[in-house]
């Protein structure tokens, strides 16, 4: 596991270089320069309100829909900007797809609730397609056996962990190549949260996941690689088992003992 | 597991064909947004500009400078009739003394000319036995045609004017002895059949009776219900069923408090009809669930801790609330009853009931005397076939706008000036 | 006339008398603990002083009238009814000094009479009990009494007598409704007024003929109603729907601020206005217009009125239904947009569906609005009662049916005015229902998302 970093291809698929974020005249982010490695778990901690989701946010242009936010810098996925304003951001959520801190499935049915991306990108044309598509998110997001037999009930009927896991079979089956994933599972009782780990740490074969979280434990657990953010900057960006063990900054040291935050 | 995910989508060509696609659906989408607003708001602006440009001439009147012999003997007799008769004569010899002729010249201007000069010479008896210059509301035909309103170049027979008469206009013209002047009588009078002689004085006092009546009956009720509400009542079924009632009497169809009113005020409790009382006391059921829903909702913004505070030092409940609530509270009733008033300002189809929309020419003197209201004086010259009153109208609906204008004005003035976060 | 306003300044110059002479003797009285302010003892001695005086003044007032009039026409055994009711009236009117044609003088002397008597009898008992009632209040201002618990209880009873006044307004609604509907309906079946397709209560053959005065099949009124409803939820629904989508989800904080007032002036215009604009702006150019395109659009249509009556309402369908839109979680937006779909799919699929039940509540709102409205068709909506679907016609509405039977003239407890009220009952249940399941929709809708 400590290896899959360093060994993993030299390519990274998410680069940010001097990105700030602005909410009008306040400034959130500070000048983070950052390498998200492909197929890897990279974790984002720091205290609360030191700008982790904000930062995370950036990558599929959340921030867009909040009035008078502004992100300077720049941002590359695979080599291609994402911060442009010129940026199409309906295509690049598409590769970029997102999981939110609180489950928030749609008011439908489940299986609606899965086709709900398919639908509109137009992947999956047939009726036979579209339900092969659903079958195989919902397997991949190990909720099948749970809800295959109320598949046409509202989403908004199952538990909270069955709905956050819900929310990542909908934002895969658009099969987009990064997953964002805000503070999974802090909505989330710990069988729920365990389940939710279990199938990160599956579904990394496969994409690209950035996790915010302010559960030490559980970047330790789940992520190869670290990043240390306090009051918008970023402090310490490295191996997990490095963070953790043997930080080079001293304010790392402090929140990771639990000094603050 | 990967090997189960369906091909992707066949080109990318395809794909971008369908992005195209979603891209012209949003911007329909938002398109249709546009124009929505656009037609509601495009509306409003061509309807108020369509009362404006119809309205304006109704401050303005056409009023002609006649040369009046009063006659002292003339004056004794009364007969000012004679004295006008004369005076026109005067200004227009050409014109024979035929019947036809002499009722042509006293066309020219006001049917009620002749009382002016009797009010004139009774103001000022010294004006007996001279002769003197004044100046007398034109008729309307000479009135609409001085503004512009009639087409001179049409068959004679199809316009409400004679040749005759156009001669007589462009020759007082040259005499400088036609013009527009702002209309006094609009705001000094009642109506009246003949279009330049009718105000709407009479209506705004019926208005303001009413609404003192609506004013007097329904705020303190609205407030005591609300305080009732919101402080005092237990949670139970006659809370509730309170509670229902308002919220329903706020949605009945203002036309259905008329039918209560006709029912139970004028035929039960024997309340004169026509009278500001009757109408003020309808309109006071009205307003009544505005008025309770925004008190409520001002009580209920004063921060608990208030009251709690005054309990705490001893206080009873009924002094805290009174005390130490309501006073905090009442900008916002304030606000709510204002805009209640507003409501029942433009209100007409219960006043139908209540007989309200009636040819009153006497301004009302108190709550009890024949009166109309301002809409109820919109509808019925907006009824009148003569050309005059739909200027007339437009008018009284200007006077009307800005009355709630400025009422709706102060309830927002008051809202922002008293807004506070606690 | 002063005669019947003293006793009212009366009993408040008595009130106010009360209150110090009942505070000074609680003041002279031996100082300790009270319990109450001596405010609270001086406001008993004027409650004591004021209410009972009060209530009689407001009893005889309503009642004498009604025994004077007995009296007087105690003198015209044989008379009854509206001739009784005419007669006595004229009576009133030669008191009241309009002079008419054969008012018996001694009737009208008695009346004078005994109005003057009643309004002294008045005075003399509202003085009395005004007087006994502050000397029984004084009788009981010891330090003993507590005069803050008596007070504020009274307070308490006024204050729910206020708010009781609500329910008697809907029982007023309904009590008149249903009365005179009764009394119709013993005349007319309702089964004629709910599925007759004639309507002209206005063309009476004989005066005397209380039978045959008209035709009372009220289904080309509720047609005429629907038609005028629909055209102005064509107009309504989508400006007023897509308005709120817009404004909701799109515009920009300070445009929402400016363009929201702006459409809720449109709630605020008084009917009558747009009763003019539809009658004589609109109805006009659009005959004009229809002549030019070669179709008979009446002066009256069903289409003017409709669509300045969807004007009207646009500002209920907009309001409630942005209101509704922004109360949609923002954590729904965002599962939509971070899938990747575009503002119009994500307030298409997500937003609308979920926001279904309050936007139904608002449309429900809006047509219950419509179908009450008065002046509007007054004014711009004819009095024929077609039964037609064709919107250049001219129809007829309840509501304009209710005004015109009703107003002018003529003598009440006809067939004609007793419709007026079985109509009105009619557009009372119907707006009454839509409003509560609209009540009921939204709040249902509000609750889930809190």
């Amino acid at each position: 596991m400590v290896n899959a970093g360093t060994a993993s291809s030299p390519q990274p698929k998410l680069v940010a270089r001097e990105v700030s974020v602005f909410y009008g005249e306040k400034q959130a982010v500070f000048d983070v320069d950052l390498d998200i490695m492909p197929r890897e778990v990279t974790a984002f901690i720091g205290p609360s309100g030191c700008g982790k989701s904000t930062l995370l946010r950036c990558f599929n242009r959340m921030n867009d829909l909040i009035e008078n936010c502004r992100i300077t810098g720049s941002m590359l996925l695979d080599g291609g900007d994402i911060a442009g304003s010129d940026v199409d951001v309906v295509q690049l959520r598409t590769r970029i797809g997102m999981v939110f801190q609180k489950p928030n499935p749609f008011p439908k049915s489940v299986y609606d609730n899965v086709a709900y991306g398919p639908r509109l990108h137009g992947v999956a044309p047939t009726r036979s397609e579209l339900d092969e598509l659903v079958e195989t998110s919902l397997r991949r997001a190990g909720i099948w056996d749970e809800v295959k037999d109320r598949i046409d009930q509202p989403g908004t009927s199952l538990s909270g962990g069955q709905q956050q896991r819900l929310c990542i079979a909908r934002a895969i089956a658009i099969r987009p190549d990064v997953l964002l994933m805000d503070e999974p599972c802090s909505a989330l009782d710990p069988i729920a949260t365990a389940t939710i780990e279990e199938l990160i740490d599956e579904l990394k074969s496969e994409y690209t996941i950035i996790i915010v979280t302010h559960n030490m434990q559980q970047a330790a657990r789940v992520s190869q690689r670290t990043a240390f953010l306090n009051l918008g900057r970023l402090i310490e960006f490295d191996e997990t088992q490095k963070i953790f063990t043997n930080p080079s900054e001293p304010s790392t040291q402090d929140y990771i003992t639990g000094r603050f935050g | 597991m990967s090997s189960s995910v369906p091909t992707t989508i066949s080109s990318q060509a395809a794909a971008n064909r369908l992005l195209l696609r979603r891209k012209r659906a949003e911007r329909r989408f938002q398109l249709y947004g546009i124009l929505a607003i656009s037609a509601a708001v495009g509306f409003l602006v061509v309807f108020l500009a369509s009362i404006v440009s119809r309205g304006y001439m109704g401050f303005v009147q056409t009023e002609v400078r006649l040369t009046i012999n009063f006659e002292q003997e003339l004056v004794e007799a009364g007969s000012y009739r004679k004295i006008l008769r004369t005076s026109l004569a005067e200004l227009f010899p050409e014109a024979g003394s035929s019947r036809a002729e002499r009722r042509a010249l006293a066309g020219l201007v006001s049917a009620g000319t002749v009382f002016v000069l009797r009010e004139t010479v009774e103001a000022d008896p010294a004006i007996a036995g001279t002769v003197r210059d004044v100046w007398v509301l034109a008729s309307d035909p000479v009135d609409q045609f001085h503004k512009g309103r009639i087409d001179a170049s049409l068959p004679e027979e199809e316009r409400p004017i004679s040749d005759a008469s156009l001669a007589r206009i462009a020759a007082l013209e040259q005499d400088g002895r036609i013009a527009l002047r702002f209309n006094r009588s609009f705001f000094s009078r009642g109506d009246s059949r003949n279009p330049e002689e009718a105000g709407i004085l009479g209506a705004i006092v019926g208005s303001a009776l009413a609404l003192v009546v609506t004013l007097v009956v329904s705020f303190p009720i609205g407030v005591m219900t609300a305080v009732y509400l919101e402080a005092f009542a237990p949670r139970n079924r006659i809370t509730r069923l309170i509670e229902i009632n308002i919220n329903n009497l706020a949605a009945v169809p203002s036309i259905v408090f008329g039918l209560l009113g006709l029912a139970v005020f004028l035929n039960v409790f024997g309340l004169p009809r026509s009278a500001p009382i009757s109408g003020g006391l309808v309109l006071s059921l009205m307003t009544l669930p505005t008025i309770i829903i925004s008190s409520r909702a001002a009580i209920r913004a004063v921060p608990p801790s208030f009251a709690e505070a005054a309990i705490g030092l001893g206080a009873s409940r009924v002094q805290a609330i009174f005390h130490h609530v309501l006073p905090v509270a009442a900008p916002g009733t304030l606000t709510g009853a204002i805009i209640g008033m507003a409501q029942a300002l433009g209100e007409t189809a219960p006043l139908l009931m209540m007989g309200m929309v009636a040819f009153v020419v006497e301004v009302p003197g108190g709550f009890t005397d024949p009166s109309t209201v301002l809409p109820a004086q919109v509808y019925l010259w907006a009824d009148s076939p003569e050309r005059g009153f739909a200027e007339k109208t437009a008018a009284a609906i200007i006077v009307l706008l800005g009355f709630l204008l400025v009422m709706n004005g102060l309830a927002v003035y008051l809202r922002r000036k008293f807004e506070k976060q606690w | 006339m002063l005669l019947s306003y003293l006793p009212l300044l009366i009993i408040a110059l008595f009130g106010v008398g009360a209150f110090y002479a009942s505070r000074a003797r609680i003041s002279a009285a031996p100082q300790r603990a009270l319990p109450g302010l001596p405010g609270h003892y001086g406001w008993y001695g004027t409650l004591w002083t004021v209410v009972p005086a009060a209530l009689v003044y407001a009893v005889w007032t309503i009642i004498d009238d009604q025994v004077i009039r007995n009296i007087v026409l105690s003198d015209f055994p044989e008379l009854s009814g509206a001739a009784a009711t005419l007669l006595y009236v004229s009576i009133e009117n030669a008191a009241a000094g309009v002079m008419t044609d054969d008012v018996p003088m001694a009737s009208v002397e008695l009346l004078l009479n005994l109005e003057n008597l009643s309004a002294a009898a008045r005075f003399a008992l509202v003085t009395a009990v005004s007087v006994l009632g502050f000397f029984w209040g004084w009788r009981r201002i010891r330090p003993e009494l507590t005069a803050r618990d008596r007070v504020e209880t009274a307070l308490l009873v006024a204050l729910f007598i206020a708010s009781i006044i609500a329910i008697l307004t809907t029982v007023g609604i309904v009590l008149s409704l249903v009365v005179e509907t009764f009394r119709f309906f013993q005349l007319v079946s309702p089964f004629e007024f709910f599925f007759g397709l004639e309507w002209s209560p206005q063309i009476a053959l004989r005066d005397d003929q209380v039978a045959a005065s008209g035709a009372f099949g009220a289904v080309p009124v509720f047609a005429g109603t629907l038609l005028i409803t629909v055209i102005a939820m064509l107009v309504a629904g989508p400006i007023g729907l897509m308005s709120a989508i817009y404004l909701a989800e799109y515009a920009h904080p300070r445009v929402r601020a400016v363009i929201k007032p702006l459409l809720e002036i449109l709630a605020g215009i008084p009917t009558v206005v747009y009763g003019f604009f539809a009658a004589l702006v609109l109805a006009p150019s659009m005959r004009n217009l229809g002549v030019d395109l070669g179709l008979t659009i009446s002066s009256e249509s069903a289409l003017a009125a409709g669509l300045i009556m969807g004007i009207m309402i646009i500002p209920f369908v907009s309001s409630l239904s942005d209101d509704i839109m922004t109360a949609v979680p923002m954590s729904l937006r965002e599962g939509s947009y971070g899938l990747g779909a575009t503002a119009s799919e994500t307030i298409k699929r997500v937003i609308l569906p979920a926001a279904t039940p309050g936007i139904v509540g608002g449309f429900m709102l809006a047509i219950s609005r419509a179908i009450g409205e008065t002046m509007i068709v007054v004014m711009a909506a004819g009095l024929a009662a077609n039964l037609t679907a064709n919107p250049f016609e001219a129809v007829t509405t309840v509501t304009v049916q209710i005004a015109t039977l009703l107003v002018g003239d003529h003598e009440f407890d006809s067939e004609k005015t007793m419709a007026a009220f079985a109509l009105g009952l009619t557009l009372f249940f119907v707006t009454l229902a839509l409003n509560v399941v609209a009540l009921r929709v939204v709040q249902k809708y509000s609750e889930r998302y809190e």
